[in-house]
């Protein structure tokens, strides 16, 4: 746990953690903020609380008689 | 011993080197002991040694924290919300709370769709456990855990389990069974244990395993069946409050977020941390997956949202505003990933447009902080439950 470490310790798991990660790979913005925006696009069709489901295949709707939109 | 001053010389033999000659009394990691002159000076300067080589790994530490960021900048040659120029925006949202689910005693501290899309289970701190069907709102089953503070439940993928823990520094499994006569507390199974409160827990792909986070400052992956520790994570320097895992198409990785205020990704087959981000200025409450894997969104005390791209390995937006200043509980994703949820200390839900980065919506209702906020599995509606003692679907 960590609090049964001592701070060299801690640092030293720190640093052996950080040279690891230096040599991580990694894309750029432009690539991969396309990519997620594609994804959006293409999901953006299957998605019930971005476009609304019509009142009669909602399953949450209210059973009253009386709605009001 | 504890009479004793540095005047009084004692003859005898050293405690280090073992011969005989007069002593001192020294102290090493709150112990006493008695060292002759020549250890003693051989002691003293072994701990300058230490605090060289502590400071000598601080700045090693910065330096290669420093080397992290200049990479990570050379990727940012854009912004999301630049990339997401072209796309159309939102129109008016209107969201309605459709059902309001009364029963809880005391404060909602954490829920859990069932991949059914109707079941919910929720915690609160009273101790109580409830598993509802969000459709009629009838309370399917009830249990008492033995602690209060349930701050971390789960649904079984199966539909015929949950899981529990907080105050009582486990998780617990009880299988869910319809006999009347059966008594759910009995067949309760103690899964997990750590040192400290349980913040999060959450069922891998099958029912068998669980990963759990603690207020210990660690995660750990459980066998259900056996008990058995199978991995623990190590890294966080403070409390871990959130988890989640990675969509089960990209594979076998999660995220966490604590009071370090550092998100880490870690590897669930070595126990290793693959990538940590350390851009907020207050605890991480919460962490969701992006629905495609590549990212996740945080909800921080620091009153923002921020996503974290992994493959460019970056924060890329941050969803805050001046006027929000109350800390963000808990988020998520809507199907498609383009509306993050996210609920606050000042009792409000806000929706944020995730590629423009604007807010798109402010959704009232709780009369107190929201502490928990989950999106269906097929995304036809979100759940909220609150400090209030209600959820609201």
């Amino acid at each position: 746990m960590a609090q049964d470490l001592s701070e060299k310790e801690l640092l030293k798991m720190e640093v052996e953690q950080l040279k690891k990660e230096v040599t991580n790979p990694r894309a750029p913005i432009s690539k991969t903020g396309k990519e997620i925006k594609d994804f959006v696009e293409a999901q953006a069709v299957n998605d019930p609380l971005l476009k609304g489901i019509p009142e009669d295949k909602n399953p949450f709707k209210e059973k009253g008689a009386c709605v009001i939109n | 011993m504890c009479d004793q001053t540095f005047l009084v010389n004692v003859f005898g033999s050293c405690d280090k080197c073992l011969k005989q000659r007069a002593l001192r009394p020294v102290f090493k990691k709150s112990q006493q002991l008695s060292y002759c002159s020549i250890c003693a000076e051989i002691m003293a300067t072994d701990g300058l040694h230490e605090n060289e080589t502590l400071a000598a790994l601080k700045s090693e530490a910065e330096s290669l924290k420093g080397k992290l960021e200049e990479e990570r900048a050379k990727l940012h040659d854009v912004e999301l919300h630049q990339v997401a120029e072209r796309v159309e925006a939102l129109g008016q949202f209107v969201m309605k709370t459709r059902r309001t689910l009364k029963g809880h005693g005391n404060k909602v501290l954490c829920m859990d769709w069932c991949k059914d899309k109707r079941r919910m289970v929720s915690s609160s701190q009273d101790g109580k456990v409830i598993v509802w069907d969000s459709f009629t709102t009838n309370k399917e089953h009830a249990v008492t855990m033995p602690c209060t503070w349930v701050m971390a439940c789960a649904y079984a993928p199966s539909g015929c389990a949950i899981a529990c823990g907080g105050l009582d520094n486990k998780c617990s499994v009880y299988p869910l069974t319809f006999d009347k006569n059966e008594n759910m507390a009995a067949k309760k199974k103690s899964v997990a244990m750590h040192t400290n409160y349980l913040s999060a827990c959450s069922f891998t792909n099958s029912d068998m395993q669980i990963l759990t986070a603690s207020g210990d400052g660690t995660c750990a992956l459980w066998d259900v069946e056996s008990g058995q520790l199978l991995q623990s994570f190590h890294g966080h320097t403070a409390d871990v409050l959130c988890l989640d895992l990675a969509p089960s198409e990209t594979g076998n990785t999660f995220v966490s977020g604590g009071c370090d205020k550092k998100a880490m990704v870690w590897d669930m087959r070595s126990g290793q941390r693959v990538q940590a981000f350390e851009t907020h200025e207050s605890d991480i409450n919460s962490v969701r997956y992006y629905p495609s894997g590549d990212a996740f969104a945080s909800g921080s005390d620091d009153a923002t949202c921020r996503l974290y791209d992994l493959r460019a390995d970056r924060e890329v937006a941050i969803y805050s505003k001046e006027s929000i200043l109350f800390g963000a509980s808990s988020v998520d994703f809507s199907l498609s990933g383009r509306l993050l949820f996210a609920g606050y200390n000042d009792y409000t839900i806000n929706v944020w447009d995730v590629l423009k980065g604007s807010r798109v919506s402010i959704l009232f209702g709780h009369e107190n902080r929201v502490s928990t906020l989950r999106v269906s599995p097929d995304g036809t509606a979100f759940c909220s439950g609150s400090w209030d003692h209600t959820l609201r679907v």
